[in-house]
């Protein structure tokens, strides 16, 4: 469990090691999700291409999306993108570079997918053993067959026990061609994937490193401006919940001795945490009421009741510019 | 847990520390990947040796890309390479330091999967079976030149049923195992030895030329650090007085448009400020809608805000 923990906040303590990490769990999740994964070969002519090359380039995409979902910077972009100019200017520098570090990340989880399967090799020999060379690999003295016989019985290729063509081509040798020639995909996919990676990493310092550090600085700038906001918002929304119950409360409190004709017993040391509601009855009152009609979002005034359905009625408003109904005292200049 | 704690400080501490670990993953990362790569000979005449011999060759190759590409100070190594000179000179000695670094921690993983294959024997055998002389072998002895090489390159297979419990299979095998695993620790005695004595000899050949160079590489590299973090300090401080900023002229509109009563209430007061003035659901959302449509510009050197 510690362990666990001090390996998320080495994470969370960098936004850019909190994306790697994201970005190593879908890698895992991918091979996990493989592995799990009950491949099933058809077995029949045409359904074995479609089947294999579907496993093949499918889950990727999806992985892709994904990637893209779990990104918590893609709402960013899309805001920064769609904003209206205002009073600051936008860089389409940092857009880019916002959405290729996205782009980037994204990437890692289906290339591991598409590795993993070149490698284990099933996909491709479901996919292609129709298309063996039965002339170099096979047994030419067989009596001949026609060409869709032949390529019902390659097709069972994948499927050893129902395969029936061991005197046409012997089924370890088929297999053992196509995994072959999968696995050698596989890697040569790999060392292509790194190339590419390697060669983005390392030209970038060579060109344009100044408008890199420009781009980087102002994208993190966004998003720390973004989550700043979003607490201030959050702790204000408190304060004003906070505000707002509590002239409730005295609303109802004010209510009640109103309403009353007779003075309320000796209140007990902390009654005023009790906001005058000392029974169940008047509690019971007190929720039904919030529910039913809740105070209009506005904290101007601190004394008035606040039109709370309360049967007694409270005093008229003493000045004229606190509403009683549900909308704002604040008038729009636009 | 207090072990693990302590070790990953310990590799956190230094940054040629953070690397070492990176190098030591790697290593393992190649021995694992190795282990569960189900290897699987062809046993076909020419595709034997181009898959052997890229099973050897070609993962080092990926491996050696991946340790440059996860040693953080490669970039670093690049960027202090091709920045214009401006008023601090470049130190070339420097540069071969951190390269030559680099590249022998990367050499580290590439040359455990070598070592690792030879030593395991299955790469050789498929690659080399087919190269074989055939007289050397009894079962192979008097067949066809075009028959010896069918059989040749089906001996990796042991499954095959031409090859099951066949001598001369088993025989084919062991040699080229053989020769396989003295080839791999030779090659590992050969890089132990001159490790050694790359380590033991360094002190004799330009010791303060050694030291000047890793001292400034290490500057290098921490500086680039520092950066970074005072980068990010510093936009978490800007975005922080943007934010105020923004809030206070949204009070200052509203005190200039709404009509409210100066409040009385001591115990609202608090509160009240903590709201900047923003106290009904209008005014949130009117902020919300001018802080979407109208950011406020990137400049909080004025002490009034915006009206």
């Amino acid at each position: 469990m510690d362990k666990f923990r001090m390996i998320f906040q080495f994470f969370q303590s960098n936004q850019e090691s909190f994306m790697n990490g994201i970005c190593g769990i879908m890698a895992l999740a991918s091979t996990q999700m493989y592995s799990a994964f009950d491949f099933n070969c058809p077995c029949l002519p045409h359904y074995n291409l479609a089947y294999g090359l579907g496993i093949l380039l499918v889950p990727p995409f999806i992985l892709f999306l994904l990637g893209f979902v779990l990104n918590n910077n893609i709402s960013m972009l899309a805001e920064e993108w769609r904003r209206p100019q205002g009073q600051r200017g936008k860089d389409p520098a940092v857009l880019r570079y916002m959405f290729c570090s996205m782009a980037q990340r994204a990437m890692i989880a289906p290339a591991v997918w598409v590795s993993v399967t070149l490698l284990d090799g099933k996909c491709i020999t479901c996919a292609f053993c129709t298309s063996v060379p039965v002339e170099t690999l096979g047994n030419a003295s067989h009596p001949p067959l026609s060409q869709g016989e032949v390529q019902r019985v390659l097709a069972r290729i994948p499927c050893k026990d129902i395969y029936n063509g061991q005197q046409l081509i012997a089924n370890e040798v088929a297999v053992r061609y196509l995994r072959c020639i999968s696995q050698a995909l596989g890697w040569c996919f790999v060392l292509l994937m790194t190339t590419l990676a390697f060669l983005v990493r390392s030209l970038r310092p060579c060109f344009s490193q100044a408008a890199f550090l420009k781009s980087r600085y102002w994208s993190h700038y966004i998003d720390i401006e973004r989550k700043l906001f979003d607490e201030t918002c959050a702790e204000h929304a408190r304060n004003f919940a906070k505000v707002c119950i509590q002239q409730f409360f005295e609303g109802m409190s004010t209510d009640l001795v109103a309403a009353r004709c007779h003075l309320p017993r000796k209140a007990p040391a902390d009654a005023e945490k009790l906001l005058g509601i000392t029974d169940r009855g008047t509690m019971n009152m007190a929720l039904k009421s919030w529910h039913r009609c809740k105070p209009p979002l506005h904290l101007h005034p601190p004394v008035l009741p606040t039109g709370n359905g309360w049967a007694g009625e409270g005093q008229p408003p003493t000045h004229p510019s606190a509403p009683r109904r549900e909308t704002a005292a604040y008038y729009s200049w636009v | 847990m207090d072990r693990f704690r302590m070790i990953f400080q310990y590799f956190q501490s230094n940054s040629e520390s953070v690397m070492n670990g990176i190098c030591g993953l790697l290593a393992l990362a190649s021995v694992k990947m190795y282990t569960s790569f189900d290897f699987s000979c062809p046993c076909l005449p020419q595709y034997n040796m181009v898959y052997g011999l890229g099973i050897m060759f070609v993962p080092p190759i990926i491996l050696f890309l991946c340790g440059l590409i996860l040693n953080r100070q490669s970039l670093v190594m690049l960027e202090e390479w091709r920045r214009p000179q401006g008023r601090r000179k470049k130190d070339l000695a420097v540069i071969r330091y951190m390269c030559s670094s680099i590249m022998q921690r990367a050499m580290v993983a590439p040359v455990v999967w070598i070592v690792v294959t030879l030593l395991d024997g299955k790469c050789l055998i498929c690659a080399f079976s087919g190269s074989m002389d055939p007289e050397k072998f009894v079962g192979f002895a008097n067949v066809s030149t075009v028959q010896v090489q069918q059989l040749l390159a089906k001996v990796p297979c042991k499954d095959d049923e031409l090859m099951r419990n066949n001598t001369s299979r088993k025989a084919v095998s062991r040699y080229l195992r053989c020769w396989s695993q003295a080839l791999g620790w030779s090659i590992l005695l050969i890089l132990i030895i001159a490790a050694f004595l790359a380590r033991w000899l360094r002190p004799c050949f330009n010791q303060a030329t050694l030291l000047q160079a890793r001292h400034w590489s290490n500057y290098i590299d921490v500086e680039q650090k520092i950066f970074e973090e005072t980068c990010c300090e510093h936009s978490r401080l800007f975005a922080h007085k943007c934010i105020l900023h923004f809030f206070e002229s949204m009070r200052q509109e509203i005190k200039l448009h709404s009509f409210s009563v100066p409040r009385e209430g001591d115990g609202a007061e608090g509160e009240e400020d903590l709201l900047r003035g923003i106290t009904d659901q209008d005014q949130v959302n009117k902020l919300l809608k001018t802080w979407y449509y109208e950011k406020p510009p990137l400049d909080v050197s004025q002490a009034a805000p915006r009206h």
